[in-house]
C-alpha cells in the first residue's frame, strides 16, 4: 500500500502527498484500535490511545478541505465514527471526537461574537424560548476560525499530557501511613498515584491478580520497583483479606453517564465486598474517560475474548461439550463508588452528570 | 502437649467447661511453641519441615511450606517409626494428589486399617494404650505434611475412643476384626449413607428448568447433581472456578461425562453469570459452631454476590464436618499454600519469575474462608435441612448421643 501511494502522489500534486500521509496514519491507528481487542488490554493505554486521538484530529482539521464550521464537524463526525466503529469498546476514542466538537462549537460561538453565558446557560426560560430546535447550523465563515480551533485543541492536548500527574499530585490528600489498599488488575494511573504517595508515606498495598489475564501481576512487580510493600493475591481471595483492607483505589476503563464504571473483570467483586465492610472506594479516573453513554442492556454494554484463556484447548475431550464465557468487563453501579479523583480534583458519583454538560454538547452524544 | 487439640476436644467432651488448648499449626510467631514442637517431633523420630519464602505479615502465625520441598526428602530410608502407608498418604496430602475433605477423611481411614491390621500388640502391653500411642507419631508426621482438616480430625477422635474402649481381655485377633469393622461403619454411615440422605433432601430443591451454580470441586456436590440428573430432572449447571487451583474442571469433566449440559467461567466473572442462576450449591470444608462456613476460599465472594442478585445459596455439610471451633475471619485460623502457585506464564513471560528477589514483594495463597451465616439460606445435612445458626444444636445432640 505504500509504494502505491508513492507512485499516486509523485503525478498528483504536492496537497496530495499531505492527504495520503494522513490517511495512512489514521489507516494505521484504526488498525491498532482492533487489534488492541485481543483482552489484555490495548496496545497502549487509554491515555495514550485519547493523545493519537486529538492529534489525529488536529491534523484532520489543519489539511482537511472545509469552509465552515458545519463542514468541519461533518469530517470530524464521519472520522469519530471510522474510529468508534474500530473498537467500540475503546470508549475514549468516541469522547475525544465529543470534545474537540465542542471546542469548534465554542469557537463559532465565539467568532460569531455571542457571549458564552447566554450560550451554556441551560435555564427553563432558554428551553422555553427556543422552541426546541437550534437556529445554528454553522453555516458561516470566519477567517481565524481554524487558527482558534487548533489552539483549542493543543490546549487540549496540553491538558492530557498532564493528566496522570494531576490525578498523582492529589495522592497524598487521600492515602495516610501504615494503611493497607487494595487494587485490582492493572490501571497506570493508580500506578502513578501510588507511587507518588509512597515517596512520602509507607503503606501496604494488595494486589488481585485479575484472572484470566493477570494482570495485577505486572502491577505488583512495578509497585514493589518502587519499594512500596506489596502482596499479589488471587481474585477469590478477595473478601476474605478485605476486613484488613482500609481503602480500595481502583482504576477504570469508562466511567459512564450514571456515574457507574465499565472496569476490568472482578470490580464489582471489589466493589461489594467493600460496601460489605464499609470501605470507602476511591476509582482514579481522568476525565476523558467520560463517556455519555448509560449502561445498556448487556449486548452491547459486554465484550468477550477467546474463551481459550480460561479454558485452553487442551482440556480436549470436554470443549465441545461445554459453554465456556470471557467477558472482559463489569459494570459498577454507582452507589457502591464512594469517590472519583480525576484530574479537575475530587467528586461525588452523583455530579458525574453535570460534569458532562460541561465536557460535551447533547447534541453529539450520538455520532 | 503430646496429644494437643485431640485430648483437649475428648476432655471437652467429658467435661464441658474446659477451655480448649490453641493448636500448634496457628501459633507459628511464638518461639516457645516452636520449640516445643520440635522437641515432641525430635521425640517421636519425625522431621520438622521448615517454612519458605517471605510470609504476609498479616498471617505469620501460619504455616507456609513449599510443595517442591516434601517432608520425606527428610525422612531417613527404611523408616521404623512410621508405617509405610501412612508415608505414602503423607506424601500425597503434601502434594495435592489427595485432595478435598472426603477424599482425605477417607484415604485417612483407610491408612489406618492397613495400621491396624500390620499392628502386633508387643509383651506386657495393652492393645487400648499402645495403639493409641502408636498412632500419636502417625498423626504428627500427617500434620507436618498437610495440617489435618476438620473432618479428618472427627474421625481420629472417633478412632482413639473406639480403641480406647476395647475391654482388656479382648484377643488381638478378635479387637483388630472389631475395630476394623468400626471403621468401615463409620465411613459407610457418615459418608456414603450421609451422601444418599443428603441428595433426597437436596433433590426436593432442584426443579426443572434450574440453573445451577457450584463452585470448585465439591465431592458431594457433584454426588447431588448426578443424581438429580438420574432422576430426570432438567437443570443446567453453571462451574465457577478459580485460580490457582483451577478444581472446577475436574468438577467439570465428571459432570460432562454424565451428560449435564454445563458452562464454565472463572469466578472474576461472576457478576456477569449470576443473573441466569436461579440457585447456588456449595460444598463445606467444616461448618463452625457459630455458624460460620469454612470452605474453599472463594465461596464466601459467591455467597456474596449471589445475595446481592437475590440468588438463593444452599450448602451442603454431612454432619461429621461440624466443628466445635468459632471463628469469625478468614485470617486467624486457615492454611496458606505453596506461594508459587500464584506464578503464571503468558506468551512466554513469567511475570513473577523472581518474587523471592524483591523484598517488598509477597505472594498470598489462601486455601480457606469464612462465609458469615448471613450470606447462606440453607445447610442440607443427613439429619435434615437446617440454617446455619442451628449447628450447635446438631453438635448438642450428637455429643449427647455419644
Amino acid at each position: 500500500m505504500g509504494s502505491a501511494i508513492e507512485a499516486k502522489t509523485h503525478k498528483n500534486m504536492p496537497g496530495a502527498d499531505k492527504e495520503a500521509d494522513l490517511t495512512e496514519r489514521i489507516e494505521a491507528f484504526l488498525a491498532d484500535l482492533k487489534r488492541g481487542g485481543c483482552g489484555t488490554g490495548p496496545i497502549r493505554g487509554s491515555g495514550e490511545t485519547a493523545r493519537e486521538t486529538t492529534a489525529l484530529l488536529r491534523k484532520v482539521t489543519a489539511q482537511a478541505r472545509w469552509s465552515s464550521a458545519g463542514d468541519l464537524m461533518e469530517i470530524i463526525r464521519k472520522e469519530g465514527r471510522r474510529m468508534t466503529a474500530a473498537q467500540p469498546s475503546e470508549t475514549t476514542v468516541g469522547n475525544m471526537v465529543l470534545r474537540v466538537l465542542k471546542i469548534i462549537r465554542e469557537e463559532y460561538a465565539r467568532s460569531r461574537g455571542s457571549s458564552e453565558e447566554t450560550d451554556q446557560q441551560e435555564s427553563l426560560h432558554k428551553l422555553l424560548t427556543s422552541g426546541g430546535l437550534s437556529e445554528e447550523n454553522f453555516r458561516q465563515h470566519f477567517v481565524h476560525l481554524k487558527a482558534n480551533v487548533i489552539e483549542a485543541i493543543n490546549e487540549l492536548l496540553t491538558e492530557l499530557e498532564g493528566t496522570t500527574d494531576n490525578i498523582a499530585m492529589q495522592a497524598l490528600e487521600h492515602i495516610h501511613s501504615n494503611e493497607v489498599i487494595m487494587t485490582v488488575g492493572r490501571s497506570r494511573t493508580v500506578e502513578a498515584f501510588l507511587k507518588d504517595a509512597a515517596r512520602k508515606r509507607k503503606f501496604h498495598v494488595i494486589v488481585a491478580e485479575c484472572a484470566p489475564f493477570c494482570q495485577g501481576h505486572e502491577m505488583a512487580t512495578n509497585l514493589s520497583k518502587a519499594s512500596i510493600e506489596t502482596t499479589v493475591i488471587a481474585d477469590a481471595a478477595i473478601f476474605a483479606v478485605m476486613s484488613r483492607v482500609n481503602k480500595v483505589i481502583i482504576g477504570t476503563q469508562t466511567v459512564l453517564a450514571n456515574g457507574g464504571l465499565r472496569a476490568v473483570n472482578g470490580t464489582h467483586t471489589v466493589a461489594l465486598a467493600a460496601r460489605h465492610h464499609s470501605t470507602p472506594l476511591i476509582v482514579c479516573a481522568p476525565m476523558f474517560k467520560l463517556s455519555p453513554q448509560f449502561p445498556n442492556e448487556e449486548d452491547t454494554f459486554h465484550k468477550f475474548v477467546s474463551p481459550h484463556e480460561v479454558l485452553p484447548f487442551t482440556e480436549g475431550e470436554i470443549l465441545s461439550k461445554v459453554n465456556v464465557h470471557c467477558p472482559v468487563f463489569d459494570y459498577v453501579p454507582p452507589e457502591l463508588i464512594t469517590l472519583f479523583i480525576s484530574n479537575i480534583g475530587g467528586n461525588a458519583p452523583s455530579y458525574i452528570y453535570r460534569l458532562m454538560s460541561e465536557l460535551y454538547h447533547p447534541e453529539d452524544h450520538d455520532l | 502437649s503430646g496429644l494437643g487439640m485431640f485430648s483437649t476436644i475428648i476432655c471437652g467432651f467429658l467435661s464441658p467447661l474446659v477451655v480448649k488448648r490453641l493448636p500448634e499449626h496457628v501459633q507459628v510467631d511464638d518461639p516457645a511453641v516452636v520449640k516445643r514442637l520440635a522437641k515432641k517431633l525430635e521425640r517421636q523420630q519425625i522431621p520438622l519441615r521448615s517454612d519458605y519464602g517471605y510470609k504476609v505479615s498479616l498471617f505469620s502465625h501460619l504455616h507456609q511450606y513449599s510443595r517442591k520441598a516434601p517432608l520425606t526428602q527428610l525422612l531417613s530410608i527404611p523408616s521404623t517409626v512410621i508405617h509405610p502407608s501412612i508415608v505414602r498418604l503423607g506424601l500425597q496430602y503434601s502434594q495435592g494428589i489427595v485432595a478435598g475433605s472426603n477424599a482425605r477423611s477417607v484415604a485417612l481411614l483407610h491408612a489406618f486399617k492397613q495400621v491396624i491390621r500390620d499392628y502386633t500388640t508387643p509383651p506386657n502391653e495393652e492393645l487400648s494404650r499402645d495403639l493409641v500411642n502408636k498412632l500419636k507419631p502417625y498423626i504428627s508426621f500427617l500434620n507436618q505434611c498437610r495440617p489435618l482438616s476438620a473432618s479428618m480430625g472427627n474421625a481420629i477422635k472417633y478412632i482413639k475412643k473406639e480403641i480406647s474402649n476395647i475391654p482388656s481381655q479382648c484377643k488381638e485377633e478378635e479387637a483388630k476384626t472389631k475395630l476394623l469393622k468400626c471403621i468401615d461403619r463409620y465411613i459407610e454411615e457418615k459418608i456414603v449413607l450421609a451422601a444418599k440422605a443428603i441428595s433426597k433432601y437436596a433433590i426436593e430443591k432442584i426443579s426443572d428448568g434450574d440453573v445451577i451454580l457450584v463452585y470448585g470441586c465439591s465431592s458431594l456436590v457433584n454426588h447431588i447433581l448426578c443424581e438429580a440428573f438420574e432422576k430426570s430432572r432438567k437443570f443446567r449447571v453453571i462451574v465457577v472456578d478459580s485460580r490457582p487451583r483451577l478444581e472446577g474442571r475436574e468438577a467439570l469433566r465428571r459432570l460432562v461425562q454424565r451428560g449435564i449440559s454445563c458452562t464454565y467461567v472463572l469466578i472474576s466473572a461472576l457478576s456477569y453469570i449470576l443473573p441466569e442462576v436461579s440457585k447456588v450449591f456449595l460444598g463445606a470444608h467444616a461448618l463452625l459452631a457459630n455458624g460460620y462456613v469454612m470452605s474453599r476460599v472463594g465461596t464466601s465472594q459467591i455467597a456474596l454476590v449471589a445475595r446481592t442478585f437475590n440468588v438463593p445459596v444452599l450448602v451442603c455439610c454431612e454432619t461429621y464436618k461440624f466443628c466445635e471451633r468459632v471463628q469469625t475471619d478468614s485470617f486467624v485460623s486457615n492454611e496458606l499454600d505453596d506461594p508459587d502457585d500464584l506464578m503464571v506464564t503468558r506468551k512466554g513471560k513469567t511475570q513473577l519469575e523472581n518474587w523471592q528477589d524483591v523484598s517488598s514483594l509477597g505472594l498470598l495463597n489462601l486455601v480457606y474462608d469464612v462465609t458469615p451465616p448471613d450470606f447462606v439460606d440453607l445447610v442440607i445435612t443427613d439429619l435434615g435441612m437446617i440454617p446455619c445458626t442451628s449447628v450447635p444444636v446438631v453438635l448438642r445432640v450428637k455429643n449427647l448421643d455419644q
